[in-house]
């Protein structure tokens, strides 16, 4: 499986990511996968070459907090796994509001 | 004066992977030299009497495409350049595709390849110019407008072939 | 009195734009003061293509994400499954692999000069570029049998081999590509009428590069070094090459930072060809992927990571892809503020936006 991978619910979720930012990591990326009925959302990290993966598993309808306030260039990703899971995500800087891909089916990966 | 002596060329990158994109940009280069027609590529599209469209159209930029060309005066000419801009190409099953250019606009010349050459897109501009000098002929005579996009959208609610579509124009005229 | 505030949509056609994306620029007078970008002109949904092609078809999906980066893209997704499935490609192929991402590297750079010429009314030294362009554009023909798809990614190795005789004719090429590039480098660098479009344009502090997760030419030219080849992925452990980078920070580092790496990019290629192995150049694969990876490859624009999660199924569950243009929009936004209306189409081009890949 993907090395360097901690798993956390969604609850300890912010604080995490906050021990990360205190680190200096910077975010790579953020990606959803659908798994079962279930998403998974996978957070990325790295310092130099080394990355290392948060992982957080969610159930359809959960509302997930935005990272934005510790990493304010995260709004795109955050904006895109909105648009395109329908995973609602709260607060974030720059919220589109489901405008940044404007797709004739609403939430092609649900 | 014909009109095919000085045609210019609009761009417009529907939604392509940009191989044709570059591949338009390489035949205006030395190497290829379709400015040996005349041709200029304007980013006008008041200015602009030959539309190159790349990519299949997707229901963010449809509304661009028509506006795009509905802006262009009378006569001009569409090239579809590459196979995703004639059908959809291999982006055709995606949920965001909506098809060819020639699902919002007609289209007189289509331009296949993935990517484009640029030896065929000489080639289809050439057809083109031909096109182009027709309908000033035409439209000289009075017998010809082109449809806008609104106008080919019905006579596509009409019939489900495009080239049909597209001829409406002529008989309305 | 205050200046009063105007909003200046810019995009998605627009003359200077190869493609289509949409600023909307917050002015006061003539100065930016806040830039709003929109995407998802593009947007093709091609990640979505997994539940109808499977694993081996997507190579050729994944090749047309973009048509720059093509090579580097097929590459990505090829490393992933090849990482999942425990295949080891053979020398010769990795050789040959890291040749043409290279060969990629210089057409894509080349290509970003012309633009960058193009973008400050140069059209001359738009046309001389691509002129070196069109050399790049042959050798990758002759290689692979396509001037920007080249279809020759596989897992497990390539479609096809090249000879060594048309690897040797590179050589010469390559001296006049370099060659020609030098002259027109000193059009880029040292010109006083260039000079003043691109001194002092778009700053980006080391700082603020690095927070914003900014990737490839833009963060080295605002003095980090990071080049993910370093990581030695394909042959390039094997090769001799050290990280290019500006402490400058503005449209004149990344103008120097990619002129520099064509050169750096023809340096690795003749070292690919002096050290070639001769073998096999692929490795039968057997039965399907099965488990998720995540690879991190330097593209042309920056550091790309495709990961793919697969379930031991024909068809994957799921290939996500993060290219660099997507991000460095947060920083492309950041460098906008405070920069003249004149200058947006430069500094939209100076960070080699590749809609493309950034929407997929």
């Amino acid at each position: 499986m993907l090395e360097n991978t901690e798993e956390t619910p969604l609850i300890g979720l912010l604080n995490k990511i906050k021990e990360i930012q205190t680190a200096g990591d910077r975010l790579v990326q953020i990606c959803a996968t659908k798994i079962g009925g279930n998403y998974e959302l996978l957070y990325t990290f790295g310092r130099d070459y080394d990355i290392r993966h948060i992982k957080v598993t969610i159930e359809p309808g959960a509302h997930v907090p935005s990272i934005t306030d510790m990493f304010p260039a995260a709004y795109l990703y955050e904006n895109e796994i909105h648009d395109l899971f329908g995973i609602a995500i709260d607060g974030i800087n720059h919220d589109y509001k489901g405008g940044l891909y404007r797709t004739p089916v609403e939430a092609p990966f649900k | 004066m014909r009109i095919s002596k000085s045609p210019w060329l609009l761009h417009y990158d529907g939604s392509s992977c940009n191989g044709c994109d570059i591949e338009v940009l390489a035949a205006t280069t030395p190497r290829f030299d379709v400015e040996r027609f005349g041709i200029i590529n304007t980013g006008n599209p008041r200015h602009a009497d030959i539309f190159l469209c790349t990519g299949g159209v997707n229901s963010q930029n449809q509304d661009v495409v028509r506006q795009i060309y509905d802006q262009m005066p009378d006569p001009k000419v569409v090239l579809a350049c590459g196979i995703c801009a004639c059908d959809g190409g291999i982006f055709k099953d995606c949920y965001n595709i909506l098809g060819g250019t020639d699902t919002v606009i007609p289209v007189d010349v289509y331009v296949p390849g993935c990517a484009v050459r640029p030896e065929a897109l000489i080639d289809g501009v050439v057809k083109a110019l031909k096109i182009l000098d027709e309908k000033s002929e035409k439209m000289k005579r009075g017998e010809y407008r082109s449809l806008t996009s609104a106008e080919y959208a019905e006579s596509l609610k009409k019939t489900d072939n495009k080239a049909e579509a597209a001829g409406m124009e002529e008989k309305d005229a | 009195m205050a200046a009063k505030r105007s909003v200046i949509p810019f995009g998605p056609q627009h003359p200077v734009l190869p493609e289509p994306i949409h600023i909307d620029l917050v002015t006061e007078d003539e100065k930016v003061v806040e830039a709003i970008p929109s995407i998802g002109f593009v947007h093709r949904g091609l990640e979505n293509l997994v539940t109808k092609k499977d694993f081996g078809e997507m190579v050729y999906v994944a090749e047309r994400i973009c048509g720059i980066c093509s090579f580097g893209h097929g590459y990505g997704y090829v490393d992933a499954i090849e990482h999942i499935m425990n295949i080891e490609p053979t020398g010769r192929a990795k050789y040959i692999r890291t040749l043409l991402f290279e060969l990629s590297r210089m057409h894509s750079h080349i290509l970003w000069l012309g633009l960058m010429a193009d973008a400050f009314g140069f059209e001359s030294l738009f046309m001389e570029t691509w002129k070196y362009r069109e050399k790049v554009l042959d050798m990758l023909e002759a290689a692979t049998g396509g001037r920007v798809i080249f279809s020759i990614m596989r897992i497990g190795g390539l479609r096809k081999d090249v000879p060594d005789d048309i690897l040797s004719g590179f050589l010469p090429e390559l001296d006049k590509i370099e060659e020609g590039i030098r002259a027109c480098e000193k059009a880029f660098l040292s010109d006083p009428a260039v000079l003043g479009r691109l001194k002092g344009v778009g700053y980006l502090s080391k700082e603020d590069a690095v927070k914003l997760g900014c990737e490839g030419p833009f963060l080295r030219a605002s003095g980090v070094a990071r080049d993910n080849r370093m990581k030695g992925y394909a042959a390039y452990s094997d090769m001799d090459f050290d990280i290019i980078t500006s402490d400058d920070g503005d449209s004149y580092g990344r103008c120097y930072v990619r002129i520099q790496e064509i050169y750096q990019s023809a340096n690795i290629i003749r070292q690919c060809i002096e050290k070639m192995p001769k073998e096999g150049i692929y490795v039968p694969i057997k039965g399907f992927p099965n488990g998720e990876y995540m690879t991190i490859i330097e593209q042309p624009r920056g550091g790309a990571c495709y990961y793919v999660h697969a379930s031991g199924k024909k068809f994957i569950e799921r290939m996500r892809v993060r290219t660099p243009t997507f991000a460095n929009i947060p920083a492309l936004a950041k460098t906008l503020q405070g920069c003249d209306v004149a200058d947006v189409p430069i500094l939209v081009v100076t960070i080699d936006p590749c809609i493309s890949c950034t929407e997929r």
